[in-house]
Protein backbone atom coordinates (compact mmCIF):
# COMPACT_ATOMS: atom_id res chain seq x y z
CA UNK A 1 0.00 0.00 0.00
CA UNK A 2 1.95 3.02 -1.15
CA UNK A 3 0.19 6.00 -0.01
CA UNK A 4 1.09 9.78 -0.46
CA UNK A 5 0.04 12.36 2.18
CA UNK A 6 -0.14 16.25 1.52
CA UNK A 7 0.67 18.54 4.17
CA UNK A 8 1.10 21.84 4.83
CA UNK A 9 2.77 24.33 7.53
CA UNK A 10 0.36 26.67 9.26
CA UNK A 11 0.59 29.39 11.96
CA UNK A 12 -0.69 28.77 15.16
CA UNK A 13 -3.46 31.53 15.98
CA UNK A 14 -5.10 30.05 18.83
CA UNK A 15 -4.96 31.97 22.06
CA UNK A 16 -2.55 34.80 20.19
CA UNK A 17 -3.68 38.15 18.76
CA UNK A 18 -4.04 38.66 15.34
CA UNK A 19 -2.78 41.44 13.38
CA UNK A 20 -4.12 42.80 10.03
CA UNK A 21 -0.72 43.49 7.48
CA UNK A 22 -0.57 46.69 5.86
CA UNK A 23 -2.00 45.50 2.40
CA UNK A 24 -5.42 43.80 4.13
CA UNK A 25 -4.61 40.75 2.63
CA UNK A 26 -3.42 38.54 5.59
CA UNK A 27 -2.12 38.54 8.54
CA UNK A 28 1.08 39.47 10.21
CA UNK A 29 3.19 36.21 10.57
CA UNK A 30 6.98 37.21 11.36
CA UNK A 31 5.81 37.15 15.26
CA UNK A 32 3.57 33.72 15.06
CA UNK A 33 5.02 29.94 15.57
CA UNK A 34 4.39 27.72 13.04
CA UNK A 35 3.05 24.00 12.92
CA UNK A 36 2.07 21.30 10.86
CA UNK A 37 -1.81 21.55 10.05
CA UNK A 38 -3.62 19.48 12.72
CA UNK A 39 -5.75 17.49 9.89
CA UNK A 40 -2.70 16.65 8.21
CA UNK A 41 -0.91 15.50 11.58
CA UNK A 42 -3.97 12.59 11.89
CA UNK A 43 -3.26 11.94 7.68
CA UNK A 44 0.25 11.82 8.67
CA UNK A 45 -0.61 9.02 11.36
CA UNK A 46 -3.07 7.54 9.16
CA UNK A 47 -1.19 6.15 6.75
CA UNK A 48 2.10 5.25 8.50
CA UNK A 49 -0.26 2.76 10.75
CA UNK A 50 -1.79 1.53 7.33
CA UNK A 51 2.07 1.29 6.50
CA UNK A 52 2.65 -0.62 9.74
CA UNK A 53 0.13 -3.17 8.86
CA UNK A 54 0.15 -3.40 5.04
CA UNK A 55 3.76 -3.08 4.52
CA UNK A 56 4.32 -0.10 1.49
CA UNK A 57 5.87 3.38 1.52
CA UNK A 58 4.75 6.85 2.97
CA UNK A 59 5.47 9.96 0.78
CA UNK A 60 5.37 13.20 2.50
CA UNK A 61 4.58 16.36 -0.14
CA UNK A 62 4.47 19.95 0.45
CA UNK A 63 4.18 23.29 -1.87
CA UNK A 64 6.60 26.06 -0.14
CA UNK A 65 9.63 27.56 0.43
CA UNK A 66 12.70 26.05 2.89
CA UNK A 67 10.62 26.91 6.11
CA UNK A 68 8.08 24.27 5.10
CA UNK A 69 10.59 21.70 5.25
CA UNK A 70 9.63 21.51 8.90
CA UNK A 71 6.45 19.89 8.15
CA UNK A 72 8.26 17.33 6.01
CA UNK A 73 10.91 16.50 8.65
CA UNK A 74 8.07 16.37 10.96
CA UNK A 75 6.18 13.63 8.96
CA UNK A 76 9.73 12.03 8.31
CA UNK A 77 10.24 11.45 12.13
CA UNK A 78 6.59 10.30 12.41
CA UNK A 79 7.65 7.56 9.78
CA UNK A 80 7.24 8.80 6.45
CA UNK A 81 9.33 7.05 4.05
CA UNK A 82 10.52 10.00 2.26
CA UNK A 83 9.38 13.67 1.79
CA UNK A 84 8.61 16.25 -1.35
CA UNK A 85 8.94 20.09 -1.50
CA UNK A 86 7.67 22.09 -4.57
CA UNK A 87 9.82 25.12 -4.47
CA UNK A 88 6.88 27.52 -5.71
CA UNK A 89 8.17 31.00 -4.50
CA UNK A 90 6.37 32.94 -2.56
CA UNK A 91 2.88 30.27 -2.74
CA UNK A 92 0.25 32.95 -1.33
CA UNK A 93 0.26 34.25 -4.87
CA UNK A 94 -1.62 30.68 -5.60
CA UNK A 95 -5.17 29.47 -4.70
CA UNK A 96 -6.67 26.11 -3.81
CA UNK A 97 -6.93 25.61 -7.62
CA UNK A 98 -3.43 26.49 -8.17
CA UNK A 99 -2.50 24.13 -5.39
CA UNK A 100 -3.99 21.62 -6.67
CA UNK A 101 -2.93 21.70 -9.99
CA UNK A 102 0.63 21.13 -8.46
CA UNK A 103 -0.17 18.44 -6.18
CA UNK A 104 -1.70 16.35 -8.87
CA UNK A 105 1.01 17.18 -11.12
CA UNK A 106 4.03 16.08 -8.84
CA UNK A 107 1.99 12.42 -7.30
CA UNK A 108 1.83 11.46 -11.13
CA UNK A 109 5.75 10.55 -10.07
CA UNK A 110 4.80 8.99 -7.25
CA UNK A 111 3.43 5.30 -7.09
CA UNK A 112 0.65 5.45 -5.26
CA UNK A 113 -2.93 3.29 -3.87
CA UNK A 114 -3.76 6.55 -1.60
CA UNK A 115 -3.69 10.31 -1.52
CA UNK A 116 -4.70 11.59 1.83
CA UNK A 117 -5.17 15.14 2.27
CA UNK A 118 -6.43 16.75 5.89
CA UNK A 119 -10.00 18.21 5.44
CA UNK A 120 -8.96 21.82 5.80
CA UNK A 121 -6.52 23.78 7.05
CA UNK A 122 -6.26 25.83 9.91
CA UNK A 123 -5.67 29.10 8.13
CA UNK A 124 -8.00 29.68 4.97
CA UNK A 125 -10.24 27.22 5.95
CA UNK A 126 -11.10 26.55 2.17
CA UNK A 127 -10.97 23.04 2.77
CA UNK A 128 -11.05 22.37 -1.08
CA UNK A 129 -7.71 20.98 -2.46
CA UNK A 130 -8.20 17.10 -1.75
CA UNK A 131 -11.22 17.22 -3.61
CA UNK A 132 -10.16 19.17 -6.35
CA UNK A 133 -6.66 17.05 -6.66
CA UNK A 134 -9.23 14.12 -6.99
CA UNK A 135 -11.13 15.40 -9.57
CA UNK A 136 -7.99 16.41 -11.57
CA UNK A 137 -6.35 12.77 -11.13
CA UNK A 138 -10.42 11.53 -12.08
CA UNK A 139 -9.54 9.18 -9.30
CA UNK A 140 -11.97 8.10 -6.40
CA UNK A 141 -12.65 10.12 -2.96
CA UNK A 142 -14.49 10.29 0.09
CA UNK A 143 -14.53 13.29 2.67
CA UNK A 144 -14.31 13.73 6.03
CA UNK A 145 -13.27 10.40 6.58
CA UNK A 146 -12.60 8.70 10.28
CA UNK A 147 -12.10 5.30 9.98
CA UNK A 148 -10.28 3.15 6.68
CA UNK A 149 -9.91 -0.61 6.72
CA UNK A 150 -8.03 -1.96 3.66
CA UNK A 151 -10.48 -4.74 1.65
CA UNK A 152 -8.20 -6.18 -1.28
CA UNK A 153 -8.33 -3.63 -3.53
CA UNK A 154 -11.23 -1.51 -1.78
CA UNK A 155 -11.00 0.87 0.72
CA UNK A 156 -13.91 0.77 3.42
CA UNK A 157 -14.28 4.25 5.34
CA UNK A 158 -16.61 5.92 6.81
CA UNK A 159 -17.22 9.29 6.36
CA UNK A 160 -18.24 12.40 9.25
CA UNK A 161 -21.99 13.48 8.31
CA UNK A 162 -23.22 16.05 10.79
CA UNK A 163 -25.35 15.28 13.88
CA UNK A 164 -23.09 12.19 15.05
CA UNK A 165 -24.14 10.43 11.91
CA UNK A 166 -21.59 8.45 9.92
CA UNK A 167 -21.32 6.81 6.20
CA UNK A 168 -19.84 3.94 5.31
CA UNK A 169 -18.46 2.94 1.81
CA UNK A 170 -16.61 1.13 -0.13
CA UNK A 171 -14.34 2.76 -2.85
CA UNK A 172 -12.18 0.90 -5.31
CA UNK A 173 -8.31 2.33 -5.36
CA UNK A 174 -6.55 4.52 -6.22
CA UNK A 175 -8.45 6.86 -3.86
CA UNK A 176 -8.24 10.39 -2.76
CA UNK A 177 -9.35 10.22 1.37
CA UNK A 178 -9.62 13.65 3.37
CA UNK A 179 -9.09 12.93 6.96
CA UNK A 180 -10.84 14.00 10.10
CA UNK A 181 -9.45 14.76 13.09
CA UNK A 182 -9.66 12.25 15.66
CA UNK A 183 -9.22 9.17 13.23
CA UNK A 184 -6.07 8.32 15.18
CA UNK A 185 -3.67 9.34 18.24
CA UNK A 186 -1.07 11.31 16.21
CA UNK A 187 2.27 9.50 17.50
CA UNK A 188 4.81 11.87 19.44
CA UNK A 189 7.77 13.29 17.91
CA UNK A 190 10.82 14.02 19.57
CA UNK A 191 13.40 16.91 18.82
CA UNK A 192 15.79 13.96 18.73
CA UNK A 193 13.15 11.70 16.18
CA UNK A 194 13.54 14.73 13.97
CA UNK A 195 17.19 14.92 13.78
CA UNK A 196 17.74 11.05 13.06
CA UNK A 197 14.87 11.42 10.40
CA UNK A 198 17.09 13.91 8.52
CA UNK A 199 19.02 10.90 6.85
CA UNK A 200 15.92 9.98 5.07
CA UNK A 201 14.83 11.28 1.88
CA UNK A 202 13.89 14.66 0.97
CA UNK A 203 13.59 15.91 -2.37
CA UNK A 204 12.96 19.25 -4.19
CA UNK A 205 11.09 20.05 -7.11
CA UNK A 206 11.18 23.20 -8.73
CA UNK A 207 7.52 24.27 -10.05
CA UNK A 208 9.42 25.30 -13.74
CA UNK A 209 9.56 21.30 -13.46
CA UNK A 210 6.34 20.88 -13.74
CA UNK A 211 4.93 22.26 -16.92
CA UNK A 212 2.04 24.31 -15.73
CA UNK A 213 1.40 27.26 -17.66
CA UNK A 214 0.38 30.59 -15.85
CA UNK A 215 -2.61 30.34 -16.78
CA UNK A 216 -3.22 27.21 -15.19
CA UNK A 217 -2.38 28.39 -12.17
CA UNK A 218 -3.57 32.03 -11.82
CA UNK A 219 -6.09 32.36 -9.25
CA UNK A 220 -10.02 32.61 -9.56
CA UNK A 221 -10.61 33.08 -5.66
CA UNK A 222 -8.92 36.22 -4.93
CA UNK A 223 -9.18 37.57 -1.15
CA UNK A 224 -9.95 41.60 -1.34
CA UNK A 225 -9.88 42.30 2.19
CA UNK A 226 -9.69 40.79 5.76
CA UNK A 227 -10.70 42.54 8.59
CA UNK A 228 -11.33 41.52 12.15
CA UNK A 229 -14.67 40.41 13.43
CA UNK A 230 -17.59 43.02 12.98
CA UNK A 231 -17.93 44.52 16.81
CA UNK A 232 -20.88 43.27 18.85
CA UNK A 233 -22.58 43.73 22.00
CA UNK A 234 -20.57 40.71 23.28
CA UNK A 235 -20.78 38.54 26.99
CA UNK A 236 -21.24 40.85 30.34
CA UNK A 237 -17.64 40.20 31.37
CA UNK A 238 -17.20 39.18 34.80
CA UNK A 239 -14.12 40.51 36.54
CA UNK A 240 -12.75 40.75 40.13
CA UNK A 241 -11.09 38.12 42.09
CA UNK A 242 -11.74 34.61 41.79
CA UNK A 243 -13.87 34.80 44.89
CA UNK A 244 -15.90 37.52 43.74
CA UNK A 245 -16.26 35.98 40.30
CA UNK A 246 -17.35 32.86 41.99
CA UNK A 247 -20.09 34.32 44.10
CA UNK A 248 -21.25 36.49 40.48
CA UNK A 249 -21.10 32.96 38.42
CA UNK A 250 -23.31 31.63 41.67
CA UNK A 251 -26.03 34.49 41.64
CA UNK A 252 -26.26 33.72 37.81
CA UNK A 253 -27.01 29.92 38.21
CA UNK A 254 -29.24 30.47 40.94
CA UNK A 255 -31.50 33.13 38.57
CA UNK A 256 -31.35 30.49 36.20
CA UNK A 257 -32.96 28.16 38.32
CA UNK A 258 -29.90 25.49 37.56
CA UNK A 259 -28.70 25.44 41.57
CA UNK A 260 -30.84 23.51 43.37
CA UNK B 1 -29.26 25.53 -5.69
CA UNK B 2 -28.93 21.85 -4.71
CA UNK B 3 -31.62 20.33 -2.77
CA UNK B 4 -30.29 18.61 0.55
CA UNK B 5 -32.40 16.13 2.38
CA UNK B 6 -31.53 13.19 4.21
CA UNK B 7 -33.75 10.18 5.37
CA UNK B 8 -36.90 11.27 3.69
CA UNK B 9 -36.25 15.15 5.33
CA UNK B 10 -35.03 18.59 3.41
CA UNK B 11 -32.29 20.01 5.95
CA UNK B 12 -32.55 23.12 7.05
CA UNK B 13 -29.55 23.98 4.72
CA UNK B 14 -31.64 23.72 2.32
CA UNK B 15 -34.25 26.15 3.13
CA UNK B 16 -31.49 28.60 4.42
CA UNK B 17 -29.86 28.25 0.51
CA UNK B 18 -33.54 28.92 -1.19
CA UNK B 19 -33.78 32.00 1.17
CA UNK B 20 -30.90 33.61 0.12
CA UNK B 21 -31.53 32.56 -3.46
CA UNK B 22 -34.67 34.35 -3.49
CA UNK B 23 -33.21 37.42 -1.80
CA UNK B 24 -30.48 37.91 -4.58
CA UNK B 25 -32.98 37.06 -6.99
CA UNK B 26 -35.37 39.50 -6.36
CA UNK B 27 -32.82 42.11 -6.16
CA UNK B 28 -31.01 41.28 -9.30
CA UNK B 29 -34.05 40.11 -11.46
CA UNK B 30 -32.55 36.11 -11.49
CA UNK B 31 -34.67 32.67 -11.32
CA UNK B 32 -34.38 30.51 -9.01
CA UNK B 33 -33.70 26.80 -9.80
CA UNK B 34 -33.67 24.01 -6.90
CA UNK B 35 -32.24 20.71 -8.06
CA UNK B 36 -33.14 17.38 -6.10
CA UNK B 37 -31.63 14.26 -6.72
CA UNK B 38 -32.82 10.62 -4.96
CA UNK B 39 -35.21 8.20 -5.10
CA UNK B 40 -38.99 8.72 -4.02
CA UNK B 41 -38.13 12.14 -3.70
CA UNK B 42 -41.18 13.85 -5.34
CA UNK B 43 -42.57 14.90 -2.18
CA UNK B 44 -39.89 16.17 -0.84
CA UNK B 45 -39.76 19.15 -4.03
CA UNK B 46 -43.98 19.69 -2.59
CA UNK B 47 -42.66 20.92 0.51
CA UNK B 48 -40.21 23.73 -1.23
CA UNK B 49 -42.54 24.59 -4.43
CA UNK B 50 -42.77 27.79 -2.68
CA UNK B 51 -39.25 28.30 -2.60
CA UNK B 52 -37.86 28.49 -6.31
CA UNK B 53 -39.44 29.25 -9.66
CA UNK B 54 -38.04 25.75 -10.92
CA UNK B 55 -37.70 22.59 -8.86
CA UNK B 56 -35.34 19.94 -11.07
CA UNK B 57 -36.51 16.61 -10.09
CA UNK B 58 -33.95 13.60 -10.98
CA UNK B 59 -35.80 10.79 -9.12
CA UNK B 60 -33.88 7.16 -9.93
CA UNK B 61 -33.42 3.83 -7.82
CA UNK B 62 -29.42 4.78 -8.88
CA UNK B 63 -29.50 8.01 -6.67
CA UNK B 64 -31.27 6.81 -3.80
CA UNK B 65 -27.89 7.01 -1.63
CA UNK B 66 -25.89 10.33 -1.79
CA UNK B 67 -23.20 9.48 -4.43
CA UNK B 68 -20.67 11.89 -5.50
CA UNK B 69 -19.55 10.28 -8.47
CA UNK B 70 -22.88 10.26 -10.36
CA UNK B 71 -23.96 13.28 -8.11
CA UNK B 72 -21.24 15.78 -9.71
CA UNK B 73 -21.53 14.07 -13.00
CA UNK B 74 -25.38 15.35 -13.34
CA UNK B 75 -24.88 18.28 -12.00
CA UNK B 76 -22.06 19.29 -13.63
CA UNK B 77 -24.12 18.95 -16.51
CA UNK B 78 -26.57 20.95 -15.91
CA UNK B 79 -24.74 23.68 -15.04
CA UNK B 80 -23.00 23.05 -18.26
CA UNK B 81 -26.81 23.74 -19.73
CA UNK B 82 -27.61 26.23 -18.09
CA UNK B 83 -25.01 28.29 -17.18
CA UNK B 84 -26.57 29.70 -14.30
CA UNK B 85 -24.51 32.79 -12.26
CA UNK B 86 -24.45 31.13 -8.85
CA UNK B 87 -24.61 27.84 -7.90
CA UNK B 88 -25.41 27.33 -3.76
CA UNK B 89 -24.43 23.84 -2.13
CA UNK B 90 -24.28 23.24 1.48
CA UNK B 91 -21.14 23.62 3.54
CA UNK B 92 -21.90 19.97 4.68
CA UNK B 93 -20.13 16.79 4.62
CA UNK B 94 -21.94 15.71 1.00
CA UNK B 95 -21.22 19.50 -0.31
CA UNK B 96 -17.96 19.78 0.77
CA UNK B 97 -17.31 16.29 -1.36
CA UNK B 98 -18.83 17.72 -4.22
CA UNK B 99 -18.08 21.57 -4.78
CA UNK B 100 -14.52 21.27 -5.55
CA UNK B 101 -15.18 18.48 -7.90
CA UNK B 102 -17.85 20.56 -9.61
CA UNK B 103 -15.16 23.69 -9.57
CA UNK B 104 -12.43 21.61 -11.77
CA UNK B 105 -15.34 20.10 -14.03
CA UNK B 106 -17.14 23.36 -14.98
CA UNK B 107 -13.97 25.45 -14.38
CA UNK B 108 -15.76 27.71 -12.15
CA UNK B 109 -14.22 29.71 -9.51
CA UNK B 110 -15.47 28.66 -5.86
CA UNK B 111 -15.81 30.22 -2.58
CA UNK B 112 -16.38 27.37 0.65
CA UNK B 113 -18.13 28.18 3.99
CA UNK B 114 -19.59 31.38 2.56
CA UNK B 115 -21.79 33.39 5.56
CA UNK B 116 -22.73 35.89 3.03
CA UNK B 117 -22.74 36.75 -0.59
CA UNK B 118 -23.72 39.88 -2.32
CA UNK B 119 -23.01 41.47 -5.82
CA UNK B 120 -21.71 44.70 -6.36
CA UNK B 121 -21.75 45.94 -10.07
CA UNK B 122 -22.37 42.52 -11.10
CA UNK B 123 -19.36 41.31 -9.45
CA UNK B 124 -19.82 38.13 -7.07
CA UNK B 125 -18.42 38.96 -3.23
CA UNK B 126 -18.37 36.06 -0.56
CA UNK B 127 -18.05 36.88 2.97
CA UNK B 128 -16.37 34.40 5.23
CA UNK B 129 -14.15 33.67 7.85
CA UNK B 130 -10.07 32.41 8.60
CA UNK B 131 -8.55 31.07 11.33
CA UNK B 132 -11.45 29.86 13.28
CA UNK B 133 -13.51 32.95 13.21
CA UNK B 134 -10.58 35.33 14.47
CA UNK B 135 -10.23 37.21 10.88
CA UNK B 136 -13.06 37.76 9.06
CA UNK B 137 -12.46 38.60 4.91
CA UNK B 138 -14.52 39.30 1.24
CA UNK B 139 -13.45 37.17 -1.28
CA UNK B 140 -13.77 38.40 -5.02
CA UNK B 141 -13.68 36.20 -8.60
CA UNK B 142 -11.82 35.89 -11.12
CA UNK B 143 -14.01 36.71 -14.12
CA UNK B 144 -16.26 34.16 -14.86
CA UNK B 145 -19.93 33.64 -16.26
CA UNK B 146 -20.81 31.95 -13.20
CA UNK B 147 -19.53 31.08 -9.79
CA UNK B 148 -19.84 28.40 -7.46
CA UNK B 149 -20.45 28.77 -3.38
CA UNK B 150 -21.01 26.41 -0.56
CA UNK B 151 -23.28 28.10 2.07
CA UNK B 152 -22.30 27.60 5.93
CA UNK B 153 -25.64 26.13 7.94
CA UNK B 154 -27.32 28.25 10.40
CA UNK B 155 -26.23 31.94 9.11
CA UNK B 156 -29.26 32.35 6.54
CA UNK B 157 -33.09 32.53 7.43
CA UNK B 158 -35.84 29.54 6.78
CA UNK B 159 -37.98 31.99 5.86
CA UNK B 160 -39.81 32.21 2.26
CA UNK B 161 -39.40 35.37 0.18
CA UNK B 162 -41.55 36.50 -2.34
CA UNK B 163 -44.00 34.66 -4.06
CA UNK B 164 -43.17 31.47 -6.08
CA UNK B 165 -44.74 28.73 -7.22
CA UNK B 166 -42.19 26.04 -8.63
CA UNK B 167 -42.19 24.64 -12.33
CA UNK B 168 -42.03 20.77 -10.77
CA UNK B 169 -39.95 19.35 -14.05
CA UNK B 170 -38.99 15.63 -14.14
CA UNK B 171 -36.09 14.46 -15.74
CA UNK B 172 -34.67 11.49 -16.51
CA UNK B 173 -31.72 10.00 -15.17
CA UNK B 174 -28.96 11.23 -17.82
CA UNK B 175 -25.89 9.22 -17.41
CA UNK B 176 -25.44 6.03 -19.89
CA UNK B 177 -23.11 4.43 -17.80
CA UNK B 178 -23.11 4.67 -13.46
CA UNK B 179 -19.51 5.23 -12.39
CA UNK B 180 -19.56 2.29 -9.86
CA UNK B 181 -16.84 2.84 -8.29
CA UNK B 182 -18.35 3.55 -5.03
CA UNK B 183 -20.70 2.01 -3.31
CA UNK B 184 -22.88 3.38 -0.51
CA UNK B 185 -22.91 0.63 2.46
CA UNK B 186 -25.15 1.83 5.68
CA UNK B 187 -25.22 4.65 8.00
CA UNK B 188 -23.81 4.16 11.41
CA UNK B 189 -24.40 6.07 15.04
CA UNK B 190 -21.25 7.11 16.06
CA UNK B 191 -22.21 9.19 18.98
CA UNK B 192 -24.95 6.49 20.71
CA UNK B 193 -23.96 6.09 24.65
CA UNK B 194 -25.65 6.19 28.50
CA UNK B 195 -25.78 9.92 28.62
CA UNK B 196 -27.58 12.32 26.31
CA UNK B 197 -26.62 15.50 26.83
CA UNK B 198 -29.59 17.36 24.55
CA UNK B 199 -31.89 16.70 27.29
CA UNK B 200 -29.92 18.10 30.86
CA UNK B 201 -30.66 21.42 32.19
CA UNK B 202 -27.33 22.21 33.14
CA UNK B 203 -24.14 21.47 31.08
CA UNK B 204 -20.72 21.75 32.29
CA UNK B 205 -18.48 21.88 28.73
CA UNK B 206 -14.89 21.90 28.32
CA UNK B 207 -12.46 22.06 25.51
CA UNK B 208 -8.80 22.64 24.44
CA UNK B 209 -8.09 24.96 26.57
CA UNK B 210 -8.28 22.13 29.55
CA UNK B 211 -4.38 21.25 28.17
CA UNK B 212 -3.92 17.44 29.90
CA UNK B 213 -6.45 14.90 30.35
CA UNK B 214 -5.68 14.82 34.17
CA UNK B 215 -7.52 18.45 34.14
CA UNK B 216 -10.61 17.07 32.99
CA UNK B 217 -11.35 15.38 36.56
CA UNK B 218 -11.52 19.82 37.24
CA UNK B 219 -14.71 19.70 34.97
CA UNK B 220 -16.11 16.77 36.47
CA UNK B 221 -15.70 18.03 39.71
CA UNK B 222 -18.01 20.93 39.24
CA UNK B 223 -20.39 18.95 37.19
CA UNK B 224 -21.17 17.21 40.05
CA UNK B 225 -21.00 19.76 42.61
CA UNK B 226 -23.81 21.54 40.40
CA UNK B 227 -25.48 18.05 39.80
CA UNK B 228 -24.81 19.55 36.05
CA UNK B 229 -24.22 16.79 32.99
CA UNK B 230 -20.35 17.46 31.54
CA UNK B 231 -19.93 17.72 27.93
CA UNK B 232 -16.94 19.10 25.63
CA UNK B 233 -15.86 20.15 22.41
CA UNK B 234 -14.53 18.75 19.38
CA UNK B 235 -10.72 18.59 19.88
CA UNK B 236 -11.36 16.17 23.64
CA UNK B 237 -13.28 13.64 21.71
CA UNK B 238 -10.41 13.95 19.12
CA UNK B 239 -7.82 13.28 21.93
CA UNK B 240 -10.09 10.48 23.34
CA UNK B 241 -10.40 12.22 26.43
CA UNK B 242 -14.20 11.97 26.60
CA UNK B 243 -16.79 9.58 24.41
CA UNK B 244 -18.34 11.32 21.45
CA UNK B 245 -21.68 11.31 23.29
CA UNK B 246 -20.79 14.13 25.01
CA UNK B 247 -19.80 16.10 21.97
CA UNK B 248 -21.80 19.26 21.50
CA UNK B 249 -21.47 20.96 17.96
CA UNK B 250 -22.40 20.07 14.67
CA UNK B 251 -20.64 16.92 14.28
CA UNK B 252 -21.70 15.80 18.02
CA UNK B 253 -25.13 16.76 19.44
CA UNK B 254 -27.22 20.15 19.70
CA UNK B 255 -27.98 21.23 23.48
CA UNK B 256 -30.41 23.21 24.49
CA UNK B 257 -29.63 23.47 28.62
CA UNK B 258 -31.31 26.05 31.08
CA UNK B 259 -27.23 27.12 31.67
CA UNK B 260 -24.21 26.52 29.50
CA UNK B 261 -20.67 26.80 31.49
CA UNK B 262 -17.51 26.75 28.55
CA UNK B 263 -14.57 26.14 29.90
CA UNK B 264 -11.67 26.59 27.86
CA UNK B 265 -13.28 26.35 24.70
CA UNK B 266 -12.80 28.98 22.23
CA UNK B 267 -16.19 29.00 20.41
CA UNK B 268 -15.51 27.31 16.59
CA UNK B 269 -18.53 27.89 15.19
CA UNK B 270 -18.98 24.27 14.39
CA UNK B 271 -19.41 24.41 18.57
CA UNK B 272 -21.65 27.18 18.74
CA UNK B 273 -23.65 26.04 15.72
CA UNK B 274 -24.52 23.22 18.93
CA UNK B 275 -25.51 26.11 21.90
CA UNK B 276 -27.75 27.89 19.95
CA UNK B 277 -30.53 26.72 21.74
CA UNK B 278 -28.97 27.44 25.69
CA UNK B 279 -30.82 29.63 27.88
CA UNK B 280 -27.19 31.38 29.50
CA UNK B 281 -23.76 30.54 28.42
CA UNK B 282 -21.04 31.64 30.70
CA UNK B 283 -17.60 31.45 29.62
CA UNK B 284 -14.25 30.91 30.96
CA UNK B 285 -11.41 31.60 28.59
CA UNK B 286 -8.10 33.29 29.18
CA UNK B 287 -7.77 34.61 25.69
CA UNK B 288 -10.00 37.65 25.54
CA UNK B 289 -10.04 37.35 21.77
CA UNK B 290 -11.69 33.86 22.20
CA UNK B 291 -14.63 33.76 19.86
CA UNK B 292 -17.16 32.95 22.30
CA UNK B 293 -17.41 35.97 23.88
CA UNK B 294 -18.78 37.33 21.24
CA UNK B 295 -21.75 34.96 21.63
CA UNK B 296 -21.53 34.18 25.28
CA UNK B 297 -23.74 36.32 27.59
CA UNK B 298 -21.80 36.38 30.81
CA UNK B 299 -17.90 36.12 30.27
CA UNK B 300 -14.80 35.28 32.65
CA UNK B 301 -11.54 36.55 30.86
CA UNK B 302 -8.95 34.39 33.19
CA UNK B 303 -7.05 31.57 33.55
CA UNK B 304 -9.68 28.43 34.39
CA UNK B 305 -7.36 26.50 36.37
CA UNK B 306 -8.01 29.31 38.76
CA UNK B 307 -11.82 30.06 38.80
CA UNK B 308 -13.13 26.22 38.37
CA UNK B 309 -11.86 24.58 41.87
CA UNK B 310 -12.61 27.97 43.38
CA UNK B 311 -16.21 27.92 41.64
CA UNK B 312 -16.55 24.36 42.95
CA UNK B 313 -15.74 24.88 46.30
CA UNK B 314 -18.05 28.01 46.97
CA UNK B 315 -21.02 26.19 44.98
CA UNK B 316 -20.51 23.09 47.67
CA UNK B 317 -20.96 25.73 50.88
CA UNK B 318 -23.66 27.36 49.14
CA UNK B 319 -25.50 24.16 48.89
CA UNK B 320 -24.61 23.28 52.51
CA UNK B 321 -25.75 26.90 53.73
Amino acid sequence: MDIVVCVKRVPLTEEVDLVIDEQKKGIKKDQLAFVLNDWDNYAIEEAILLKERHGGTVTAITVGSEDDEEVLRRSLAMGADRAIRVEAGDTTRFDSYGIAKILSRVVKDVPFDLIFTGVLADDDYFGMVGMMVAEELQINHANMVTAIEIEDRKVRTTSELEGGLGEVSLIELPALLAIQTGINEPRYVSILGIRKAAKKELKVVDLSELGLSDEELSPKTLIDEVYLPPETEGAQILSGDPEKIASEVIEILTKKGVMA
Amino acid sequence: MIVEHRLNEIRDITLEMLWKASELAEKHSHNVSAILLGYEVSALAENISDRADTILIFDDERLKNFNAGIYKEIIAGLIQESNPILTLIGNTSWGMEVAPCLAIRTGFPLATDCINITFHDGKCIAQRQMYSGKIFSNVSFAESTGYLLTVRSGVFSKDIIGERKAELVQKDFPLTEVPLKKDFIEFVETAAGDVDISQAELLVSTGRGIGEEENISLVKDLAEALNGVVSCSRPIVDKNWLPKYLQVGTSGKSVSPKVYIAIGISGAFQHMAGVSGAGTIIAINKDPKAPIFRTADYGIVDDLFKIVPILKEKVLETKKG
